[in-house]
């Protein structure tokens, strides 16, 4: 859990270090059953105790660190995170408050020291450090609203005696900010929370950091979506791409639309409710995460026919209906009124400035059997181009969430089919096949883009395969510095076939840990040892 | 209507009828698991020859009770003669890799019973670790645990796992894995590895059990006395997997053995050496043993009973070893594609499944020596974080 991360370490560090002598371990060079993956031996748990350095401690990296081997001591039942004089934010803002607690007992909670023996402090020799000072810069802290694309989390961190500060121009850096510092305070072999001088200057290398979760393949309780944010603030992920309903099951709960989710859920207990939906937006406001929710249209909808009469395609064997659907129907006007309404709802009840449209998968087989589909291509002259028509469905579902002035994410083959889209849509890159083309294109056609391609996290292998996705380099493709620049970010992604509550935690983190620092620290901090070594200090502490 | 339930003969008792008794003793290879199960209106009956048959039949049992939308508890008239295929059905967890809180490894036996399985394998030490807390050698734990007061698996604990599992008709087989595979035991037993060599001079690494002198014999035969007594089991597993060379022959002590015994430049000679000396070690304390399948590959003299563990997998090559280790006579158990630490993306469990033990070219006696088989979820990368959904 988050603690004492040297703890373990040092302990057994201490044994083994002084009795087995430090060195590369000999018979281990064939995994039992396993053939061997890694082509040098990790190093043993006694050498990384040996030499750790207060870095050690960090995940992702900041972009710059200064530490010194000077440390302070810090008291739990004294020291105190609170607003610095000339800060734009005081006690009134509860987004900070409720971080000041929560990052409190991360760094304390567990401890059972909180209040007491007083040994007197000449005993020791480290200077106490009585405080952290957050100073917001910007006239305007942010603390009551919700995070965004463009927010700053830039935080500049000054840990000396006796007040440590951070500075940060938005509120949501200073949560980055105060993350980063309870990494820092480690406890000692006698218990004692130290926390070394140090100097911090950060922010991330891209503002789009994303992790997405599907509730529609298999439902996921609050519980685990809550624990998940936790988790994601840990690792300063910034977005939640809530990939809520699907074919399989629709647990969104419409207030104009009552019927998707009561016919459409997996079970009547199996929903999210206003409130729940609400309770997820703020718990992610209030760790500067955004959430983005999908509605993908018009495939991946089976579940939405459930309980929207007349809105999927009737799939035809000859002059037959067979009885099952297709997509979204994109002939029927009907089926652009729905979306008129459902958008509507889904804009006020979603704060953040995106939504995600899906548009990707379209089968058009359905359509092509659907004598009135057939129809209305021959009228639109779109001959037997069936994208054509998917991208005549997409483009008047981003006029309607345009017009609810929200902005708009697409999978790639909307814009692979050549769909006219928005100049600030946003398109995600996902097939894994030749992805850095596929940004070269994307970004060539001035399009801002997200890269989920190599991180498929549903796509479990044997060993540490953490390491292939810190290896990426999202910015590896031809094109000019300015479309690099299109590059707002990426998203590890988790989806759900084969995932519920009961393996959801192990089965994502810590490997997404690994993205996320690929996408917050600099395009230089690719070294695997230095790596293993802060990743393995970050894995225990999320624990 | 034809399904309703007849209301007017709830079923009030299941009668359970054991012939033979046997309730305070521990399952064994020989057990006897069958039972017969039989619902009908007027009475629900259950007979095994034996309280493991018992336990088999009341999970059963218990798989066929179901609730209807109204919440009442109903059960089928039923039939059922059961017995299974393969004695030995077992299930490998390695506490070294990764220590596991004892919590884990009873919930584990839960899940084993509800699913039939009646060996645990407890990989208990190896390189990694040591948290066996041995009351001849306290140093092992004390210097080779990861933490010796935290992640140690005390006498008592060991007594815990073994009747929680008894009562669930699980046999625990310990696994103290030698030659190799047991630097953890290092640095509580100061002599007991190879010191590895670079040139004239110990370069302070050390390898596996050094078979050359008189006293890891006796430090392994002290450790099996204890480990014969903890244990009640009739099998132990010795390892002999994976036994890495270099070391050995680094060593100039060695090296002058290999040429006094006239083994030439064969090390597996060596290794045979000492495996056939711990195998009569063991014997004498009148244990059964079971080894991995490189001790029978390198031709080590083996007794007849011994159990071979057939576990390396290369493209179905571990058909022929099946194939081998029987046509030679010897019982096996197979575990090669049954590596469920192996993960992979999908449904995985279908390949499993697929596999049919006794798919080599032999006689039916040959076949009828196949014991059965064992999963095995090494520890690598899995701890209690992540177990229980890895492993169901």
């Amino acid at each position: 859990s988050r603690r004492t991360m040297g703890r373990a370490m040092g302990l057994a560090g201490l044994l083994l270090g002084l009795v087995v002598v430090p060195a590369v371990l000999v018979s281990t060079s064939l995994r039992h059953g396993a053939p061997r993956t890694e082509a040098e031996p990790e190093p043993s748990s006694w050498e990384l105790a040996a030499d750790a350095v207060p870095e050690d401690s960090l995940w992702p990296l900041p972009q710059w660190v200064r530490t010194y081997p000077r440390q302070l001591q810090l008291a739990p039942s004294r020291f105190q995170l609170v607003h610095g004089a000339g800060s734009s934010a005081g006690p009134g803002c509860g987004l900070l408050q409720d971080a000041f607690r929560r990052y409190y007992e991360y760094m304390f909670g567990h401890s059972r020291r909180r209040t007491w023996s007083r040994r007197p402090l000449a005993a020791r020799a480290e200077p106490e450090l009585f405080q952290l000072q957050v100073v917001i810069e910007a006239g305007d802290p942010g603390c009551d609203r919700h995070p965004q694309l463009t927010s700053s989390e830039a935080y500049h961190l000054t840990v000396t005696e006796p007040v440590a500060i951070l500075k940060a121009y938005e509120v949501w850096g200073a949560l980055r900010g105060l993350e980063t510092f309870s990494q820092l305070v480690h406890e000692d072999d006698y218990g004692s929370f130290l926390v070394n001088e140090s100097e911090i200057n950060d922010f991330p290398r891209f503002a789009h950091r994303g992790v997405l979760l599907d509730t529609s393949r298999h439902y996921l309780p609050l519980k685990s979506i809550l624990t998940n944010l936790d988790a994601m603030a840990f690792n300063k992920f910034n977005v939640l791409h809530w990939h809520i309903v699907d074919d399989q099951s629709f647990p969104y709960q419409s207030i104009y639309f009552p019927e998707l989710s009561d016919k459409g859920a997996y079970s009547s207990n199996l929903i999210y409710t206003p409130t729940d939906v609400r309770l997820v937006i703020e718990y992610a406001r209030l760790r500067g995460i955004r959430v983005i929710p999908e509605f993908d249209t018009p495939g991946h909808t089976q579940s939405w026919g459930k309980g929207q009469k007349d809105l999927l395609t009737p799939c035809y064997n000859g002059r037959q209906p067979t009885g099952t659907f297709g997509p979204v129907n994109p002939v029927w006007n009907t089926t652009y009124d729905f979306m008129t309404k459902f958008f509507k709802e889904i804009s006020s009840v979603f704060p953040d400035e995106f939504i995600h449209l899906g548009g990707d998968e379209v089968d058009f087989s359905c359509w092509k059997s659907n004598p009135e589909v057939k129809e209305f291509m021959k009228k639109q002259g779109f001959g037997i181009d069936y994208a054509k028509l998917e991208s005549y469905y997409v483009q008047n579902i981003l006029d309607i969430v345009s017009s609810y002035n929200k902005g708009q994410i697409v999978w790639q083959e909307v814009f692979d089919h050549k769909a006219q889209l928005k100049p600030d849509t946003v398109v995600q890159v996902w097939m894994a096949n030749n992805y850095a083309h596929e940004l070269s294109s994307v970004t060539g056609a001035g399009f801002t883009t997200i890269l989920s391609a190599p991180w498929y996290l549903d796509y479990i292998s044997y060993g540490q395969d953490w390491k292939k996705y810190y290896s990426v380099e999202p910015l590896k493709f031809l094109g000019s510095e300015k479309q690099k620049k299109l590059v707002i970010g990426g998203e590890a992604c988790l989806w759900g076939e084969f995932v519920d509550a009961t393996n959801l935690t192990p089965r994502l983190w810590p490997r997404a840990s690994a993205v996320g620092e690929r996408l917050w620290s600099s395009s230089n901090v690719t070294n695997l040892q230095d790596a293993y070594k802060r990743l393995t200090h970050h894995r225990c502490r999320m624990l | 209507a034809e399904n309703e339930p007849s209301w007017e003969t709830p079923c009030s008792e299941l009668l359970v009828y054991v012939s033979t008794p046997g309730c305070d003793g521990f399952p064994s290879l020989d057990s006897k698991e069958s039972y017969k199960l039989s619902v009908s209106k007027g009475s629900m009956l259950l007979s095994a020859e034996t309280v493991w048959g018992a336990l088999r039949g009341l999970e059963t049992f218990s798989q066929l009770v179901g609730r209807d939308e109204n919440g009442t508890y109903y059960i089928n008239e039923t039939e059922i003669v059961d017995f299974p295929r393969f004695p030995h059905r077992g299930l490998l967890l390695d506490t070294s890799r990764h220590y596991l809180p004892l919590r884990a490894i009873l919930e584990t036996l839960d899940v084993m019973a509800y699913n039939k399985f009646n060996v645990f394998h407890w990989h208990i030490v190896d390189d990694p670790s040591f948290p066996y807390e041995s009351s001849t050698f306290p140093e092992l734990s004390r210097r080779g645990a990861f933490n010796a007061m935290t992640h140690v698996y005390t006498a008592s604990d060991v007594r815990t796992v073994i009747e929680y599992a008894r009562l669930r008709g699980i046999r625990v087989i310990a696994e103290f894995d030698t030659p190799g595979h047991t630097l953890s035991w290092g640095p509580g037993a100061p002599g007991l590895l190879t010191p590895c060599y670079v040139g004239k001079a110990p370069s302070g690494v050390y390898g596996p059990i050094n078979p050359i002198v008189n006293s890891s014999y006796q430090f392994v035969t002290s450790l099996f006395r204890e480990v014969s007594s903890v244990f009640p089991d009739f099998f132990l597993h010795l390892g002999g997997d994976e036994v890495d060379f270099t070391c050995w022959k680094s060593n100039p002590e060695i090296r002058a053995f290999m040429k006094e015994m006239g083994f030439g430049d064969d090390y597996k000679k060596l290794e045979s050496f000492y495996i056939q000396r711990l195998l009569h070690i063991v014997s004498s304390l009148g244990k059964g043993y079971i080894v991995w399948q490189e001790v029978f590959d390198n031709d080590v003299k083996l007794r007849p009973d011994t159990i071979i563990h057939v576990w390396k997998e290369n493209s179905m090559q571990y058909l022929n070893e099946m194939a081998n280790v029987t046509r030679a006579g010897y019982r096996a158990l197979l575990s090669a594609p049954w590596y469920l630490n192996r993960i992979s993306y999908g449904q995985d469990w279908i390949a499993a499944y697929k596999v049919e033990p006794l798919n080599f070219a032999g006689s039916p006696e040959q076949k009828a020596l196949v014991m059965g088989g064992e999963a095995c979820m090494w520890g690598e990368y899995v701890d209690v974080t992540n177990l229980t959904p890895r492993l169901w």
